[in-house]
């Protein structure tokens, strides 16, 4: 009887492609207990996500509530700094915290008025001595022994950092020394103001959108309005580079430092020499750091931390199910911007986002991919642009962040 | 002096109304170039999340100042972008004018867009608040802002074209 509740899917071998990860079997991107697996290993296993600016909590007692894949959390700040806990009352599970953001003096559960500190601890239950000396809590009910399930913290350079795990590395230690030079270098701990949200649920796999933020090749091609205005471009010096064994992704391009060689244009078949912004401002790169460079920055598993030009956002990877992901897209630049360089900003985040004229053709594109994939579970995918090894390359045409991606992920699922 | 006659409290609603519906016809029609003909040359076009509206922050989906990006988002949607294609329809009730000073008008309404694409049924792809300031001139009404303030929490995929 047991067989009948297997679903179709299930009966596909799990079994990896004998090349190993220079190939992607498709059901890794729709099979529902292999998702269940990723959100208990990845996203609340030993890993750290990131849950938003410091600057979003200028109070003791601001809060915000943030999903973690399934879980919610609350973000609040108390007198000794930034506070995680689960969003579920210790109590039955209630949920205390109903709105995305706010200010409170504790933290209470509407259903029984169960009350919290800031810090998650158990501090008020009603008719705890029951009511004329009958009912009420048994006599050595301890409080603490009751408080909220508190997540492991780290704020570093204004972004605020959370982890379900006891036994995770320090964050500086996860990211490893490239990756968090490059964390540094946008969020230096100059003092950050936050210009806003945008969120967009992607009917895809997470891990399509996850590929696609450390896939340099398809940024050559794609996306026309990059290629079109030298912002991105398939013979910029890229550094393409998978680390921490292949967990995070640490790309960085200096545009306007051409690797020497031919006239690469036509071969970019988007490329469209004829087009002209009337509004120029929307592509002029501002090199503020004096570096000319631009960095796409993956922490894994669920932040993007990208500076395009003059664009600085952190994406948030939430998957809510196997077949759908919603992205949280954090906005930011430095509170001592001066209004020319925030105008910049907000006009240089029209290329992203739900309207962005360069990841609208991502979540545009992953939507049809990800029918396609979820179709043929049977099918695999090919990864051996940029040769078949997983070592940092400088070079955009490589597809060396995907496969260092599932040379890590097949050690950690046992695939 | 002002040689068109001014909208008046009786004459301005329908009016805006009037020019409200030849917008989102326009855009229904995916008559996309025909879009910046509403706009003032130094216009403020926004799609914005409510929530960032609502806490004075400046971050929006969509951000235009002047018709130049107007102009661009047009070109850039039709020859830089690849995206399925779609039918957008839009509703809007509860258009009301709050203001009139002299020339400039400030009205709000409500607007649903459903969106129709190739492999599914209809569904409700935005819906908000324009929150509007018109100019009206001799050659009719045009906005000088345009604000769409979206109650989504989130935008289902992507918002390919302007509301």
């Amino acid at each position: 009887m047991h067989t009948q509740t297997i679903s179709m899917d299930s009966l596909v071998r799990r079994s990896w492609p004998e090349q190993g990860y220079t190939r992607v079997p498709a059901w890794v991107y729709s099979d529902e207990a292999i998702f269940e697996r990723e959100l208990n290993e990845f996203f609340y296993g030993d890993t750290w996500c990131f849950v938003g600016l410091e600057c979003e909590h200028p109070n003791v007692g601001s809060f915000r509530r943030v999903w973690i894949g399934k879980k919610q959390v609350i973000v609040v700040r108390d007198e000794d700094g930034i506070n995680v806990v689960e969003n579920r009352c210790a109590h039955r599970g209630g949920a205390i915290c109903w709105k995305n953001k706010g200010e409170a003096e504790s933290l209470t559960c509407p259903y029984h008025q169960w009350n919290f500190t800031l810090k998650g601890d158990l501090q008020g239950v009603p008719l705890k001595r029951g009511v004329h000396g009958q009912g009420g809590m048994p006599k050595d009910f301890d409080n603490k022994m009751h408080g909220l399930r508190k997540l492991r913290v780290t704020v570093r350079g204004g972004a605020i950092w959370a982890s379900f795990s006891d036994t995770v590395p320090p964050f500086d230690e996860y990211c490893g020394p490239e990756l968090l030079q490059r964390l540094d270098r946008l969020m230096p701990g100059r003092p950050l103001r936050l210009l806003g949200h945008s969120r967009q649920l992607i009917p895809s796999n997470w891990k399509l959108y996850f590929e696609n933020t450390r896939d340099p090749y398809h940024g050559t091609l794609l996306h026309t309005f990059f290629i079109t205005f030298g912002l991105y471009r398939a013979d910029s010096r890229h550094r393409t580079a998978p680390v921490q064994d292949g967990r995070h992704s640490s790309n960085y391009a200096v545009p306007a430092d051409k690797n020497p060689g031919e006239d690469i244009t036509s071969e970019l078949t988007r490329f469209r020499g004829d087009l002209q912004l009337n509004d120029m401002e929307m592509v002029r790169f501002v090199d503020e750091y004096e570096d000319g460079g631009m960095s796409a920055l993956q922490v894994f598993p669920g932040a993007f931390v990208q500076q395009h030009a003059n664009v600085l956002a952190i994406r948030t990877t939430v998957p809510k199910s196997v077949g759908e992901v919603e992205i949280i897209w954090t906005y930011f630049g430095y509170a001592d911007d001066s209004e020319d360089m925030q105008r910049i900003r907000l006009k240089q985040a029209n290329l992203l986002g739900p309207s962005g004229f360069v990841s609208m053709d991502d979540s545009e594109l992953l939507k049809q991919m990800n029918i396609q994939v979820s179709g043929a579970p049977e099918s695999v995918g090919v990864v051996e642009m940029g040769g078949r090894d997983v070592e940092p390359q400088v070079t955009m045409a490589t597809e060396v962040g995907i496969r260092a991606f599932y040379d890590f992920y097949r050690r950690t699922m046992g695939f | 002096m002002s040689t068109h006659p001014p909208l008046t409290n009786e004459t301005a609603r329908s009016a805006v109304q009037d020019f409200y519906e030849d917008y989102a016809a326009t855009l229904d029609a995916g008559r996309l170039d025909d879009w910046p003909r509403y706009f003032t040359e130094d216009c403020k076009y926004r799609v914005i999340a409510r929530e960032n509206y609502e806490s004075g922050l400046p971050h929006a989906t969509i951000y235009c100042d002047g018709i130049g990006m107007i102009k661009d988002r047009v070109n850039s949607t039709r020859d830089c972008t690849v995206y399925e294609p779609r039918y957008l329809r839009h509703f809007m009730n509860g258009i009301r004018v709050s203001a009139i000073e002299g020339d400039v008008i400030r009205a709000t309404g409500s607007f649903m867009v459903i969106e129709s694409v190739s492999d599914k049924e209809p569904y409700v792809h935005v819906v908000g608040q324009y929150v509007d300031t018109l100019k009206h001139s001799a050659d009719g009404l045009l906005f000088s802002e345009r604000w769409c303030v979206y109650d989504n929490y989130r935008i289902f995929n992507s918002l390919i074209f302007p509301i």
